[in-house]
């Protein structure tokens, strides 16, 4: 009996195997190098053109001529190779992949480390480098180590105010940067039931921070009802008895806001331990964060109150935008006074639109909190929608009351 | 396939970002990557890698997919990186570009010489010895070629 990245892989753990790649993407970011490693490779063709993505949302839109030009040299490559192409302000590569294409079973593999986000469809989702990329491209396969697997058994419910943001710091806290290096992380469990498609992307999201090569939750009923309405099918997938390498049990009703402290994703403390934190900025979007059941809870916080500290919010994608938009989950986080972004991952590599100075502290909901990502000298807390909301009305960090 | 080289003794879960700081990817120009390595952990690194092999605590390259990591390593001229334990994107990345990266548990004196043996499966620094993790066979293959690129356009 099987782990489920053994029966994706069809392989058994240790084991080296060659696989045909279901769905290949790079972003604005990875792709340039993807495209000079491609280029040098010397056969000019992509094997499966219908199979490869290319999405801008790491500088998008531009914020120098510089990138301007780097995105047009992309922008045409995938426009005369036939690739998919998302343009500027359709979202973060892992959102808008989970929304209309990724499927259970299938493996996927993006140039960038939180691909493993979409693990949470039931998917062999990882991440590579531009020029593993680039032979996607060329050839269609990669070749793969199948992963010893680690499973996190989940049981009961979140209770409120904590989320599944403060449940991902939780594992990762427990099992440390480096805790599942080489490995998966399988989430199991009768608490996944409970867990929403958004919240289990959240969970996925994380897996890297551990040094694992994807996190994934079995496609089930919550699954199959999510790809229905993007008109995708699926089959259930179901848990094999099988041999984990290692096993820790969660309780959700355990679990409780906390807070990553600058500079190491795995240092979780508490929330309530650093009451009156006081913060220059508040960001809420990402790949971890960015999603429209984050931004519900946003304005639910926020409806009808000021901020008092400069926040920044970026949906994750137009998708999430639209949607927003049109429940009026827009409108109040605008009126509470917060800055929109374009759909996007906005500041949360220190490249452009909330960049902190000097000095600075930033509560986030992104995924890495390492030394000046966000700006030389600024430092970065990382915490779940509901604290950072709640902290943004404090102009200091505070916790929800439950 | 044997490297000399002097040591250069950096901490454990030493971050990409930290290798190469995202203000600095926006271009093609891999001698900017090789300027700024580690400048975040201290500006003067870049300067002393020329010719160095880099040993480190766990954990090395963790966070970001960015191959401008390894590759700013190598423009510097790192000769090659060892560490106990390597994050899986930065280990790959870095044999597809060419720069060896050893997994051992070498103890490090900064500046002192340092000897691997690729082949031979050890590495020699202070008179001693340490046993090198060894390269699954299609990784070995990949680093002898000098990098993905090469190993594509030898297999072609």
């Amino acid at each position: 009996m099987s782990t489920l990245s053994e029966r994706i892989l069809l392989g058994t753990a240790g084991e080296f195997v060659d696989r045909e790649v279901d769905r290949a993407y790079a972003h604005d970011g990875t792709g340039v190098l993807t495209l000079e490693a491609w280029h040098e490779m010397g056969t000019h063709t992509v094997a499966h053109p219908e199979r490869v993505y290319l999405l801008f949302d790491h500088i998008a839109p531009a914020n120098s001529s510089t990138t301007a030009g780097l995105q047009a040299e992309l922008r045409t490559f995938a426009r005369s190779m036939g690739l998919h192409f998302c343009d500027v302000g359709g979202g973060i590569c892992h959102q808008v992949m989970g929304e209309g294409s990724a499927l259970p079973g299938e493996i996927i593999v993006g140039a960038d480390s939180h691909t493993c986000t979409l693990g949470a469809f039931g998917a062999f989702a990882t991440g590579v480098g531009a020029t593993d990329m680039a032979a996607i491209w060329v050839s269609g396969k990669s070749w793969f180590r199948v992963p010893e697997t680690i499973a996190i058994q989940l049981d009961g419910h979140l209770q409120n105010p904590a989320e599944a943001k403060d449940l991902a710091l939780t594992y990762v806290g427990r099992l440390g940067m480096d805790g599942a290096t080489y490995r998966s992380i399988e989430f199991v469990g009768d608490g996944v039931a409970g867990l929403s498609m958004d919240s289990r992307q959240t969970v996925s999201n994380l897996a890297v921070e551990t040094g694992a090569k994807t996190g994934l939750f079995y496609a089930d009923e919550v699954t199959k009802r999510y790809l229905s309405e993007s008109g995708r099918k699926t089959a259930i997938q179901h848990p094999e008895e099988c041999r984990y390498e290692k096993e820790m049990g969660i309780d959700l009703d355990d679990i409780v806001p906390v807070v990553a402290v600058p500079p190491r994703v795995d240092s979780v403390r508490p929330a309530g331990d650093l009451l009156g934190l006081p913060l220059d900025q508040v960001f809420i979007g990402t790949c971890t964060n960015g999603r429209y059941d984050d931004l519900e809870r946003l304005a639910e916080i926020l409806k009808g109150k000021k901020v008092r500290v400069r926040t920044v919010v970026a949906p994750a994608s137009r998708d999430v935008l639209l949607r927003a938009a049109g429940t009026g989950v827009i409108a109040d986080i605008v009126q509470a006074g917060c800055v929109l972004l374009p759909p996007g991952c906005g500041p949360c590599l220190g490249a452009h639109m909330g960049v902190i100075g000097e000095g600075e502290i930033c509560l986030s909901t992104a995924n890495r909190n390492f030394r000046n990502r966000m700006g030389v000298g600024g430092e970065i807390y990382l915490s779940s929608v509901a604290t950072a909301a709640t902290s943004a009305l404090a102009g200091e960090l505070a916790v929800r009351e439950g | 396939m044997q490297i000399h080289g002097k040591a250069v003794c950096l901490g454990e879960d030493i971050d990409t970002d930290m290798i190469i700081a995202g203000r600095y990817l926006r271009t093609k120009d891999r001698s900017l990557w090789a300027t700024h390595a580690f400048e975040d952990l201290d500006p003067a690194l870049a300067g002393r890698l020329e010719g160095s092999v880099i040993v480190a605590g766990k954990n090395f390259g963790c966070g970001s997919s960015r191959e401008q990591a390894p590759v700013a390593l190598k423009e510097a001229g790192v000769l090659a990186v060892i560490a106990p334990t390597f994050a899986r994107i930065f280990f790959r990345n870095s044999i597809n570009v060419g720069l060896p990266v050893i997994e051992s548990g070498c103890e490090c004196v900064e500046g002192e010489d340092i000897m691997v043996d690729l082949d031979g499966g050890e590495v020699q620094t202070g008179g001693r010895s340490y046993p090198i993790r060894p390269l699954s066979p299609r990784m070995r293959e990949i680093l002898h070629a000098g990098g993905l690129v090469a190993y594509w356009s030898d297999k072609r």
